[in-house]
């Protein structure tokens, strides 16, 4: 397994990082932990005359409170995430999520701002960066602009990132006290999950104040799942409430069919996820 | 020179749990795998090889990847001539055999994709890789026939020539054969007034997936060949050399260093292996090559690949009275090494521990444009005992009664051992009443039943099924004359030779080749108690056709029960050489001699001479007999009389999620009975390892091909091995029946675990389901399977019309396609 020959460059700030992508274009792949990208490199599915590696940025690493929201930097590790308290207070949905990413090993190279940029529809982390309304902030040449996710996800492994940009960093408004599970389903522990769903929930009194529901490798771009959503909100969170709101989740889903699933398979997979996600968000 | 001192006499080595000796240098790589070995001058090989699963080869262009970096030659079959040797089928089940030549790189056509069409050497690994994205070849594409079903058709042809996609029709008869009566009779009549069981049973493909790729080095230099591979069978690979290439046996020296797993993949003559043998001879410089992963899971030999179709037959109340099976195997592209006579180490055992009186087995082995299949643990044998013991299951269900009564009925009993089966094997010794009952014990066999009814009862969303597998399997490879009358190509024997140094340490020789089965340290344990040695002082030397000049490898649980046994005899001939030279230097009659605990001891004084001071006086010879020779080596040659049958009972409970069609395993246990056990912890190791191999089977893995004959699971993405997280902790046991073939009681354990519990997996899977007018869910039982299974009726069809992979495996090899978009992150 040896990748074609490649140049390598380690930028250590965001300006270096963005005229490596300007000098060397459509040459360069950026990596970002790798663990998309080396096993890309080494099947030679794909031969960049340049690797630019953003593991020596520190600028883009760690977790700030932005008031309002929280910034996620791009390279921050997914184990880093997992465990990071304010990800915990304010983001839970995000936290159970990082925690099921592949492997400890992965999690220990993977980051945040990689895996979203690589756009897997079977990532994990898509759906719940959607569900909370994160905004995605990218540098280019022309400076920093701040895309939603419905503009990011553009396709199977399509973002709104150009060639000459990067990712930075998620911004996440904060979902504090929001309760939060991520119901992932996979045939054996390190696999992509053949469907997963991710949920978070605001309760008060009974009453469902907040819902935000995403649904991963249901298409090609992480879904939000809005006819649930609405379902949830403002009602009693009652068994038979999940439940029909539960059974909206495959409205308008166009999932993959693999060796894990048809399609058919998988829109019955989701309404029993989504039940059992929000189910547990509630508290079980 | 110190003479050590015989070990105190205390417990003994064997039962005991010994650290396996190996480990640290396996465990911390702090050792000789065959792609850590560099030599002065060494070229690298890189092979290209064919996307398509069958086309002709209309032209090959090597000029650019002649040109580029670091490339000294690039060569395709016009290149070779008949010294390159051939991939040999050592196998032929039938005389009329059809059986294509099989060169090691495809000449005008190629018959699967993975097959090899040119090859580069450079200067290093990369540069030979690089190189071979540069060779361009022309092919044009002919239909390729990929699919057991579509090939027994005989109408698209994965060699036309031979006009048929069919190779071979093994039959075993017991009325013919006169182990019985006549199996047409027994179903006719059980249509008539009993119970007929009718079941059609797919065993999916399989890739041994051994954790260390395969890798060979050969240099041509010195006056013997050397080749170190990656092997399981450094003596039979020596030979195939030799056969094939013209080159004498005697310029040959073949070694097998740590080799990192095998199960059965790596009992292969291998194309690459022939490759680097005559590049590192034409170059004259040593050449080295090692496989990627992709290429290990594409073109190393696959396994299993049946489907059967099975008829039982039984009278009303469950006894069974006859049993047809009849068989399409896959062999793939070509007829492996062994691969044309797997499916026949199963005709055997489909009788399994029962008693049928009548018995059928008809195999027809069918070629594909797929990759050849041969061993993988368990050989044949999983595949029967899956179908025996489902179809038990199917028995008790038609009966009314549970699993393990119809079971009862039918057995052999512990009293009518030695039991001569309808198959006409004869097995020695085993007592299935008392493995069953032990492990029902641990099980807690009641207590599940009564939760399984209450969940039903409930209609409990999560079903809970209790699965039985109450297996035997043939093993110890075997008796010669056996394998003759098989038309085997080779014997069965084992080699050992003992060796005592002047320092009175113990050198031990086994012509069986280890690749992970602990026999450094459990042959220790043997030695050390039969000569009365300290374990440590026992050094186990094995897999280098120089050091270990005879020998038939490691496969088919064959190491301890044949190369154990070798080796107890080769131990005592040291003792018998021994006596007289320690009654003349202790100045005693022999007969007044004893041998305990390492010493010769003069009966009735305290006169005594360790062994470890024998072989000191023995080297110096001063004072030797007279006619005596000073050398106390011995060798043994073991040639069983019969196979080994160890026996278990195996009980797994499996909930079922009705909603999703997960399965999650809750409990297993097994008991297994593998006669005296040498050391407990490598056979836990054995069983434990055994069994996650056998559960993936049951429900992960599956190597799925396209209708064009693309391996979709090529990668580990797609191709789903279980880790520790996906099992959960097993409980193990055993019951003591010694075999009687062996002097030590032995009986094999590598392949039992494999064996056993893919049915009960399944068992208890089905069993969950049962209520629900469920009879049989499709390996692997995917959730998605077993969700179909429910809400269709189904037994889960097939998901192949679906298959996707996560990474596009065909292009890893044939060249620099970009399939992803975006950014790659």
């Amino acid at each position: 397994m040896i990748p074609a020959s490649f140049d390598y460059v380690a930028p250590t700030t965001v300006e270096e990082a963005l005229a490596a992508l300007a000098q060397y274009g459509d040459e360069a792949k950026i990596i970002a932990g790798g663990q998309s990208l080396l096993p890309v490199l080494r099947m030679r599915l794909n031969a960049p005359e340049w690797v630019i590696d953003l593991g020596r940025i520190d600028s883009l690493k760690g977790v700030r409170d932005e008031g309002d929201s929280i910034l996620i930097g791009a390279m921050t590790r997914h184990c880093d995430v997992a465990t990071d308290p304010l990800v915990a207070e304010h983001a839970a949905l995000v936290a159970r999520a990082t925690a099921t990413v592949a492997d400890e090993q992965v999690r220990h190279r993977g980051t945040f701002g990689g895996a979203l940029a690589h756009a897997d529809p079977a990532g994990d982390l898509g759906a719940p960066a959607l569900a909370l309304g994160a905004e995605f902030v990218i540098a280019g040449p022309a400076g920093e602009r701040v895309v939603p996710g419905a503009e990011f996800f553009q396709g199977l492994f399509e973002t709104a990132v150009s060639e000459d940009e990067l990712l930075t960093g998620v911004r996440i408004p904060k979902h504090t006290g929001w309760t939060a599970h991520y119901e992932k389903f996979v045939r054996v522990a390190h696999q992509w999950p053949i469907c997963a769903v991710g949920a978070t929930l605001k309760v008060s009194g009974g009453v469902i104040e907040g819902a935000a529901i995403g649904l991963t490798n249901m298409g090609a771009t992480p879904l939000r799942a809005s006819g649930v959503e609405q379902a949830l909100v403002g009602q009693q969170a009652t068994e038979e409430v999940v439940h029909s709101a539960a059974a909206l989740a495959a409205d308008g889903v166009e999932p993959p069919s693999d060796l894990n699933g048809d399609a058919d398979y998988r829109r019955h997979l989701v309404t029993v996820l989504t039940r059992r996600a929000i189910t547990q968000a509630l508290g079980g | 020179m110190t003479a050590v001192d015989a070990r105190p006499e205390q417990a003994t080595e064997i039962g005991r749990d010994r650290r396996r000796k190996e480990d640290a240098r396996l465990i911390t790589g702090r050792t000789r795998w065959t792609d850590n070995i560099n030599l002065p001058g060494m070229l690298h090989l890189a092979m290209v090889r064919s996307p398509f699963a069958h086309a002709r080869i209309t032209g090959i262009d090597t000029s650019a990847a002649e040109d580029a970096e670091g490339v000294v030659t690039v060569l395709a079959a016009k290149d070779f001539d008949e010294t390159l040797g051939v991939c040999i089928n050592a196998w032929p089940i039938t005389p009329d055999q059809k059986a294509p030549a099989h060169p090691p790189i495809a000449n005008d056509r190629v018959t699967f994709a993975g097959e090899i069409v040119a090859v580069v050497a450079a200067r290093s690994a990369a540069a030979a890789r690089d190189a071979a994205e540069m060779v361009e070849v022309d092919y044009e594409e002919l239909p390729a026939v990929v699919s057991l079903e579509e090939a027994v058709k005989d109408e698209v042809l994965a060699h036309p020539d031979l006009g048929t996609n069919k190779s071979a029709l093994w039959v075993f008869d017991s009325a013919q054969a006169g182990t019985g009566g006549n199996v047409d009779e027994a179903i006719a009549s059980a249509r008539d007034d009993g119970i007929v069981i009718e079941r059609t049973y797919r065993q999916q493909r399989l890739i041994p997936a051994f954790m260390e790729p395969r890798s060979v080095v050969c240099d041509p230099t010195g006056e013997q060949i050397t080749v170190w591979s990656a092997t399981q069978i450094p003596h039979i690979l020596r030979f195939a050399f030799a056969a094939t290439t013209g080159v004498p046996e005697s310029k040959i020296r073949v070694i097998a260093p740590d080799v990192g797993g095998g199960f059965g993949g790596k009992l292969q003559q291998t194309p690459e292996e022939m490759l680097v043998f005559s590049i590192a001879r034409r170059l004259g410089k040593p050449v080295k090559y090692t496989e990627t992963r992709s290429e290990s899971l594409l073109s190393a030999h696959h396994g299993r690949d049946q489907i059967q179709k099975l008829t039982l037959s039984a009278t009303k109340d469950g006894q069974v009275t006859g049993l047809k099976v009849e068989l399409d195997a896959n062999l793939g592209a070509y007829v492996a090494i062994v691969g044309g006579g797997v499916p026949v180490l199963g005709a055997f055992m489909f009788n399994a521990i029962y008693k049928f009186p009548a018995y059928q087995f008809n195999c027809q082995t069918v070629f594909t444009n797929t990759t050849w299949t041969d061993a993988y643990r368990g050989a044949g044998r999983p595949e029967a005992t899956y179908a025996i013991e489902r179809l038990m299951d199917e028995l008790a269900a038609e009966v009314g009664v549970d699993p393990l009564e119809i079971r009862e009925k039918n057995w052999i009993t512990h009293e009518e051992f030695p039991f001569t089966t309808v198959a006409g094997l004869t097995y020695d010794s085993g007592n299935y009443e008392a493995a069953t009952a032990k492990a029902k014990e641990m099980f807690g066999y009641d207590e599940l039943r009564r939760e399984q009814a209450e969940r039903r009862a409930n209609n409990d969303p999560v079903q809970l099924g209790i699965g039985v597998s109450t297996f035997t399997e043939m093993c110890g490879l075997a008796p010669s004359r056996v394998l003759g009358s098989l038309d085997y190509g080779a014997g069965g024997w084992e080699h050992a030779q003992v060796r005592l140094t002047p320092t009175g340490k113990v050198e031990v020789i086994t012509g069986a080749s280890a690749h992970g089965q602990g026999h450094e340290t459990a042959f220790s344990q043997i030695v050390a108690d039969r000569l009365g040695v300290p374990f440590e002082d026992v050094e186990v030397l094995h897999g280098d056709t120089q050091i270990a000049a005879k020998g038939y490898d490691t496969y088919g649980s064959r190491s301890l029960v044949v190369g154990g046994e070798a080796l107890v005899r080769a131990a005592d001939k040291v003792l018998e050489k021994a006596k007289p030279i320690a009654a003349h230097l202790l100045e005693a009659s022999v007969d007044d001699l004893e041998f305990t605990g390492g010493r010769w001891t003069v009966r009735g004084t305290d006169q005594g001479m360790s062994i470890g001071e024998l072989s000191t006086a023995v080297f110096a010879a001063h004072n030797l007999p007279d006619g005596v020779e000073a050398n106390l080596d011995s060798e043994a040659t073991f040639d069983p009389e019969n196979f080994n049958f160890p026996h278990g009972t195996h009980l797994c409970a499996m909930e079922v999620d009705t909603e999703t069609g997960q399965v999650k395993m809750r409990k297993y246990v097994c008991c297994d009975d593998i006669g005296n056990i040498i050391n407990p912890l490598i056979v836990a190791g054995q069983v434990h390892g055994g069994l996650v191999q056998g559960i993936a089977q049951a429900l992960w893995e599956d190597a799925v091909y396209d209708d064009a004959g693309t391996l979709v699971s090529g990668s580990f993405v797609d191709y789903l091995l279980p880790t520790a997280a996906d099992t959960i902790s097993f409980d193990i046991d055993h019951t003591t029946s010694p075999a009687t073939t062996n002097t030590l009681g032995t009986k094999g354990v590598g392949e039992a675990g494999t064996i056993a519990s893919t049915p009960a997996v399944v068992n208890a899977v089905v069993d969950a389901l049962r209520p629900l007018g469920v009879h049989d869910v499709t390996m692997p039982c995917t959730p998605e399977r077993v969700w179909r299974a429910i809400n269709e009726g189904s037994a889960g069809g097939e998901t192949t019309g679906a298959a996707a992979a996560h990474f596009d495996p065909s292009t890893g090899m044939s060249g620099n396609v970009d399939r992803t978009e975006g950014d790659v992150q």
